[in-house]
């Protein structure tokens, strides 16, 4: 299914809820059985005020007292809270919810999801999307002191559009790096937005340092770190090319789920060539702060490429 | 690269009654996914050897025979065919009335030769009310079951209580009801009798007593009280008698959920769960009335009562299998100076580890200069949680703190030892490291819960130098 199938679907759903709830059919039980069941009335209230056509169509009076502070359906306070009614175990129920970042115990209406299970599910997805159509915050690339070059790709929509053109540069670009950057190092490390710029605004500061740091550590010449725009992981292979590192290291936004749109992921190489096959390069991924944290995959990814300059390869002939 | 290592695990249990040895064999693995950063578990536990049971070898009614104790030990190693430089990590672990400091003294020295290098001497009723449970598998059924379990481990002297919920541990107690309270020797003579029994007897309005002879019905109706003492224990209902039998230096069986099961461990629970025919005093004491007693009584018709999957070893067992566990899969150590042992721990509150995360060393020194004058050990654990998601700042800021501070105290030469919880001490050490410019080893491992007052073994480095195996003991005689 498409994004935009999907998008036409929720759409048509919150409608007729809507629709049912403005009639008064269903409206009284839904919102008497969703008061008794959360903990927070609170949210339960604001939460379908945050649907405007519910709340001046619906039967409940006008609630004048919502003055602004709307609550955060997306946020893991009001997620861990089960919809599911009539619960056999509620604590069993909360435990399970606990273990995972699935829709579970979210109960349903009829053949359909909840209202709030719905509005959820779109803000998450619009999250998701954001993710993937924002830049990076311009202040986070100022604090790390990182300039920007842009693959061909002219827009996020070329981007999603043509992933060839997310992986090349021009002969300008190509020469622009070229004049800025240490050349020959022993460690390239950039990083570029991929698919989930919210993911390098949320992670960068807190692992680009620490591996550089790291490998200087070490004794390594570690390159000039930059950002590209618009980029797909094999725009390594050509700036690995272009500058003659040893080892290149692209930290990029993930694919955003549903989970989260935070995933980072570090694909690094050993001699990166364009046209290598894909084996050869070797990933850290789910680097977010309910997966690895970043500090940490910082830490990791030190040693990671300390042992590839070591082994002198990457991805599978890595692990043999 | 190879993705599994096994150790050989022995456990040793001296009670007040038996003395059992086992060795088990415990397989790390790689669990995580090709693509992932490695996460190494403990895979497997597999009992590879269990000795016979012996009747401890006392010299008095406490004091243990250290001799008899090593040539016990000796040759169960030789019956299982290991020699003593074969097992790396493990237990011994001397329980009930014999847990003295001076028994583990004789213990230690006489085992030292079969000790590996990696073995550890400890006891108190709380360890052992939780080794117990997990030796019987109840900790493994209430997290399979996600319920409360409630192990019951009655030996000899004792009954060890543990509750666990969801595979946890939430309370643990210790009484004192057990199967040789009473002693009987062939010819039907009461040959020995325990304070908490005469304690029982004169409340009941019973006698017993030593040199003469043992009645069934007034020995049948102790059992039942201690039943009835036990259901009571479990449910709450305080009274002065049931205070009266509670050993000394256990904890309160503190809690506030319903339990769900019971299970039976210890030479009794065989008595439990099924009748033993023959005379009734063919253990020459009272352990097969107190089983059929507790049988009878509401413990066994309240709850759902599980089949341990062991009964007279689950102590054994559990120190065997259970007390090893293994750091996180990014941590820091520069080279292999593992085994430490009984290293002492400094914990940090979540305020405290504040100061920390703050570099204010002011604060950091007072607190390390009071744990030396506290210990008397050269060297100590640094211990705390950490947070989820450190940013580098922090940890920078910590690393200082803690160096600094550290390296000033420390005399020269021993290691900066961390243990967080959270998964951050690769990037900590890594950055301890360069803040000391090799000055000292850095060890900083992660995934390890301690607390103040526990002490620490560390292992030699296992599945390729990922992970090093823990033990933390948590009671050494308390």
């Amino acid at each position: 299914m498409t994004h935009n199938q999907m998008d036409d679907m929720i759409n048509a759903i919150v409608e007729r809820v809507a629709m049912e709830l403005s009639k008064g059919a269903s409206a009284p039980e839904e919102k008497k059985e969703g008061a008794s069941t959360f903990d927070i009335n609170k949210v339960e209230k604001k939460d379908l005020s945050s649907g405007s056509s519910v709340q001046s169509a619906g039967s409940s009076p006008a609630d004048g007292t919502d003055d602004g502070e709307l609550i955060d359906i997306t946020s893991p306070e009001v997620k861990a809270i089960p919809t599911l009614k009539h619960c056999e175990d509620p604590e069993g129920l909360e435990r399970m919810m606990r273990s995972t970042p699935a829709r579970i115990g979210v109960g349903n209406c009829g053949a359909r999801l909840r209202t709030q299970t719905m509005l959820t599910l779109r803000a998450d997805h619009a999250a998701a999307r954001d993710a993937v159509f924002r830049d990076v915050d311009q202040s986070v690339l100022d604090r790390l002191g990182l300039f920007t070059i842009e693959t061909k790709c002219s827009d996020k929509t070329q981007f999603l559009t043509r992933p060839d053109l997310g992986r090349q540069f021009d002969d300008a670009v190509i020469s622009e790096l070229k004049s800025k950057c240490v050349m020959n190092p022993d460690v390239q490390i950039y990083a570029s937005d991929g698919l989930s710029s919210t993911a390098i605004t949320a992670n960068l500061e807190n692992i680009l340092p620490v591996i550089i740091d790291g490998l200087k550590a070490k004794g390594l010449k570690v390159g000039t770190p930059f950002f590209v725009k618009n980029g797909r992981v094999a725009a390594m292979d050509q700036i690995s090319e272009a500058l003659g590192a040893t080892v290149t290291c692209v930290l990029i936004g993930e694919r955003p789920g549903l989970a989260t749109a935070e995933s980072m992921s570090a694909y690094i190489a050993y001699k990166a060539t364009v046209g290598m096959p894909e084996a050869r390069r070797t990933v850290v991924s789910n680097i977010h702060s309910k997966g690895i944290p970043a500090v940490e995959a910082g830490a990791y990814i030190v040693d990671v490429i300390e042992m590839m300059l070591e082994a002198k390869a990457s991805g599978v002939d890595l692990k043999k | 690269m190879s993705e599994k290592s096994t150790i050989l695990s022995v456990g040793i249990d001296i009670g007040t009654s038996t003395t059992q040895v086992i060795f088990s064999q415990l397989t790390f693995k790689n669990s995580a996914g090709y693509f992932a950063v490695p996460h190494i578990e403990i895979a497997d536990k597999n009992v590879v050897y269990k000795s016979d049971i012996y009747i401890t070898p006392l010299k008095d009614r406490v004091m243990i025979d250290g001799e008899k104790v090593r040539q016990i030990v000796a040759g169960e190693f030789s019956k299982a065919g290991f020699g003593p430089g074969d097992t790396q990590t493990g237990a011994v672990i001397i329980t009930g009335e014999s847990a003295r400091k001076e028994n583990s003294e004789i213990v230690l020295n006489e085992l030292s030769d079969f000790a590996g290098e990696f073995v550890v001497s400890t006891a108190g009723p709380d360890l052992e009310s939780i080794i117990a449970g997990k030796g019987s598998g109840a900790a493994a059924y209430s997290k399979e079951n996600q319920c409360t379990v409630v192990n019951l481990d009655i030996g000899g002297g004792t009954t060890n209580a543990v509750l666990f919920d969801c595979g946890e541990v939430i309370a643990k107690g210790c009484l004192d009801i057990g199967g040789r309270l009473i002693k009987v020797d062939p010819d039907m003579k009461v040959t020995y009798v325990s304070d908490s029994v005469k304690r029982i007897a004169s409340h009941e309005g019973l006698k017993v007593q030593v040199g003469e002879g043992a009645d069934y019905q007034v020995i049948g109706s102790i059992c039942r009280k201690m039943a009835e003492l036990l259901y009571d224990w479990l449910n709450h209902r305080s009274s002065p008698l049931l205070e009266s039998i509670l050993t000394p230096g256990s904890s309160p069986f503190d809690f506030d959920k319903p339990i769900r099961a019971i299970c039976f461990s210890g030479g009794v629970a065989d008595c439990i769960y099924t009748h033993q025919d023959g005379p009734w005093n063919r253990f020459g004491d009272m352990g097969i009335l107190l089983g059929d007693a507790i049988r009878q009584s509401r413990l066994w018709s309240d709850y759902r009562v599980m089949e341990a999957v062991e009964t007279i070893r689950a102590t054994v067992v559990g120190a065997g299998s259970y007390t090893t566990s293994v750091s996180g899969s990014t941590i820091t150590y520069d080279r292999d100076v593992f085994p430490l042992k009984n290293i002492p721990v400094l914990k940090l509150t979540a305020e405290e580890q504040e100061h920390c995360f703050a570099d204010d060393r002011e604060w950091f020194r007072e607190k390390l200069r009071w744990m030396l004058e506290q210990s008397d050990s050269d060297s100590l654990i640094v211990a705390m949680k950490g947070k989820q998601n450190p940013s580098y700042t922090e940890l920078r800021r910590m690393a200082a703190c803690l160096t600094s501070v550290m390296d000033e105290a420390l005399p020269p030469g021993i290691p900066l030892i961390i243990v967080l919880e959270y998964d951050m001490a690769k990037a900590l050490g890594q950055v301890m490291n360069r803040l000391l410019e090799g000055r000292r080893d850095v060890i900083c491992v992660d995934s390890i819960q301690v607390d103040q007052n526990d002490f620490v073994d560390m292992g030699k480095p296992l599945v390729d130098g990922l992970v090093i195996p823990v033990v933390v003991k948590t009671l050494i005689f308390g």
